[in-house]
């Protein structure tokens, strides 16, 4: 049961990443092969949040154990935990998987934006987003129009 | 005293899940578009305003109360905007309100009769 | 090493609740056809896993994704399915077949590779006890900003935030060479002016209301920059926040209107100034002495002695750092900004006839 507790977010996160990536493979659309891209992409940032919580911790933000939020913390958390975990005296989560996902989301949404551009100038030349239709508008004579 | 006040903060917390469950639920069983848009905008106002004095109550007066009444400001001019917008769009698109007595399984008998 | 269990509490059931929650999106994301219903539940699997992101202590990376997931995605996905199509094709079921054999099999081994993962929470775990450890030790002493993740963005990191930023600017400029600047939206005959909708009384809630609110998303943008560097928040954020202030122009007054203001000459320029302003901060840290981007030979030496208080806090030049995160994030706010509002301008000009005030 507790290992089950404790590697609950994984298996979700597996889950997760899996079902972007089934959306990525059958789906014929390349809008919806976007969105299921950006499921994964998300999926992934939270496997690495995951890996950096640290129970009983608080956001990576500088707090003075004494003042009333960090007194209310530590209220929970035995002496021995907070010496061994935490940072002067109190605990925080990892901030380095924090920044890693921080730039990859917004660098993620940018080149999101380049492959659906990419879907609307297919779209101009072929007049459909389906892979389908496409390969049999290669396929004939027809070919794209621009 | 302090205990008293956080007892009420709490439980109109607890008042303001309840009635975005309820909200939830109108939006599933109303009929039409718009009576389903008024109970997710109204229970949505009505359910943060709730929750945000509960917590205005729990934190006490300090500066962490005022930010959560400037975002409670910011919700009642959002989402009744949100809700307008949404409603009027639909109207301009064409969705016609469903008017006369009010039978809960009117959209699904008009479904299978089509 | 003491072996640790995850406790349950009160923490554990909001993030079991809202994993299982995001689950579900994806479940239903996968079953629709309507590419409309795929990228609204996107957006609300975007929200949740910002909450969620609150629980796992990660206040800066939630706010992100509240933005740009929720925000600034959702349009750019609304504005392609504009320009392309609303719904996708019916998979035959065989077709699903050999994905789904793929995905299993891809999913059994990650399943098997996850089982011998440190459990949730454990703070003697390998990801959390080197380097992770260190910057929270040091984070203030070296750069004297409360917010570590700042810290560790823009000072420890901040080569690699500047690639990061060099992509967002070339992904723009990616666009805008696919969509085009939106000049199509300029080139239009002229649509009725601000002036002219007010007289006939349209959208006369939407175009108050926003009124009040952009002033407010603006000045909030600006918070959120500047106080980066003692809570939640930061160039990335401020940009986007930025961004949908001026998208939020753009969908209630036109395109027009909002191109009038911000002309996209001055969006792709600041586009290519923010990062030309990142890497000139590493360039004049080269010229003082100091190696790229290490802000300690941000200012001469002369200079620096002739500030008040703390120009040496042990060994460490507060004041260059203190200057070099703001430039830096300032680099980045400009960036991320007019991007943001670059792709919107290319693909929202693309659609001539996306009017703010049409039916549907």
């Amino acid at each position: 049961m507790s290992f089950l507790l404790g590697h609950f977010n994984y298996l979700i996160v597996v889950f997760l990443m899996m079902g972007g990536l089934w959306i990525t493979f059958s789906s014929r659309n390349y809008i919806k092969r976007m969105i299921g891209l950006a499921l994964f992409q998300t999926s992934v940032g939270l496997f690495y949040i995951s890996l950096g919580k640290v129970a009983g911790g608080t956001a990576a933000i500088v707090l003075d154990k004494t003042s009333k939020a960090g007194e209310a913390l530590n209220a929970h958390l035995s002496p021995d935990y907070v010496a061994r975990a935490g940072v002067d005296g109190v605990v925080y989560s990892n901030p380095l998987p924090h920044v890693l996902i921080l730039t990859a989301i917004v660098v993620g949404v940018a080149t999101l934006a380049v492959g659906l551009a990419i879907a609307v100038r297919v779209r101009e030349a072929y007049g459909t987003v389906e892979a389908g239709e496409i390969a049999e508008l290669d396929r004939t004579e027809a070919g794209p129009r621009a | 005293m302090s205990e008293v006040v956080t007892w009420i903060g709490s439980s109109l917390a607890v008042a303001g899940a309840l009635a975005a469950i309820i909200g939830s639920l109108g939006v599933i069983r109303f009929p039409d578009f718009y009576t389903r848009t008024h109970a997710a905008s109204i229970t949505d106002t009505g359910a943060a305003t709730l929750m945000i004095l509960g917590l205005i109550l729990i934190s006490g007066w300090s500066v962490l109360a005022l930010k959560l009444a400037i975002i409670w400001a910011f919700i009642m001019l959002t989402s009744p905007t949100a809700a307008h917008a949404l409603t009027n769009a639909a109207y301009g698109a064409g969705e016609r309100p469903q008017l006369g007595p009010w039978r809960l399984f009117d959209r699904d008998r008009k479904e299978a009769e089509r | 090493m003491p072996s640790f269990a995850t406790p349950l509490d009160a923490n554990t059931i909001v993030d079991i609740a809202l994993l299982a929650m995001l689950a579900v999106i994806v479940v239903a994301v996968a079953r629709t056809r309507s590419l409309l219903t795929a990228i609204i539940l996107t957006s609300v699997y975007s929200f949740i896993s910002a909450v969620w992101l609150v629980v796992m202590d990660a206040a800066d990376v939630s706010f992100t994704e509240a933005v740009v997931g929720a925000g600034v995605s959702t349009i750019i996905a609304l504005g392609a399915i504009l320009l392309t199509r609303s719904e996708c094709s019916r998979i035959p079921w065989r077709e699903t077949l050999l994905p789904l054999l793929l995905v299993t099999v891809t999913g059994g081994l990650l399943v098997y590779a996850a089982l011998d993962l440190p459990s949730l929470g454990d703070p003697s775990a390998p990801a959390n006890i080197y380097v992770g450890r260190l910057y929270l030790q040091h984070a203030e002493h070296d750069i004297g900003t409360p917010n570590i993740v700042t810290a560790v963005l823009s000072s420890y990191r901040g080569f690699d935030t500047l690639g990061e930023t060099t992509v967002i600017f070339a992904a723009g400029l990616g666009v805008a060479l696919l969509l085009g600047f939106g000049e199509r939206a300029l080139q239009d005959t002229p649509r009725p002016s601000m002036a002219k909708m007010a007289e006939s009384g349209q959208h006369v809630v939407l175009r108050v209301s926003a009124k009040m609110l952009i002033p407010m998303i603006s000045i909030y943008a600006f918070y959120v920059q500047f106080h980066g560097d003692l809570g939640p928040g930061g160039g990335f954020q401020a940009g986007v926040i930025m961004a949908v202030a001026i998208i939020l122009h753009a969908l209630v007054f036109g395109l027009q209107e909002t191109m009038e203001s911000i002309p996209p000459q001055l969006a792709r320029g600041l586009s290519a100034f923010g990062v030309l302003l990142y890497a000139g901060v590493g360039v004049v840290n080269l010229t003082n002495g100091g190696n790229f981007l290490d802000y300690d030979h941000l200012f001469p030496r002369i200079f620096e002695e002739g500030l008040p208080d703390s120009h040496l806090v042990g060994g460490h030049h507060i004041w260059g750092q203190h200057f070099g995160i703001l430039a830096i994030e300032l680099g980045v706010f400009l960036t991320v900004a007019s991007t943001m509002v670059t792709i919107f301008y290319a693909f929202a000009g693309r659609a001539p006839d996306l009017s703010p005030h049409g039916e549907g």
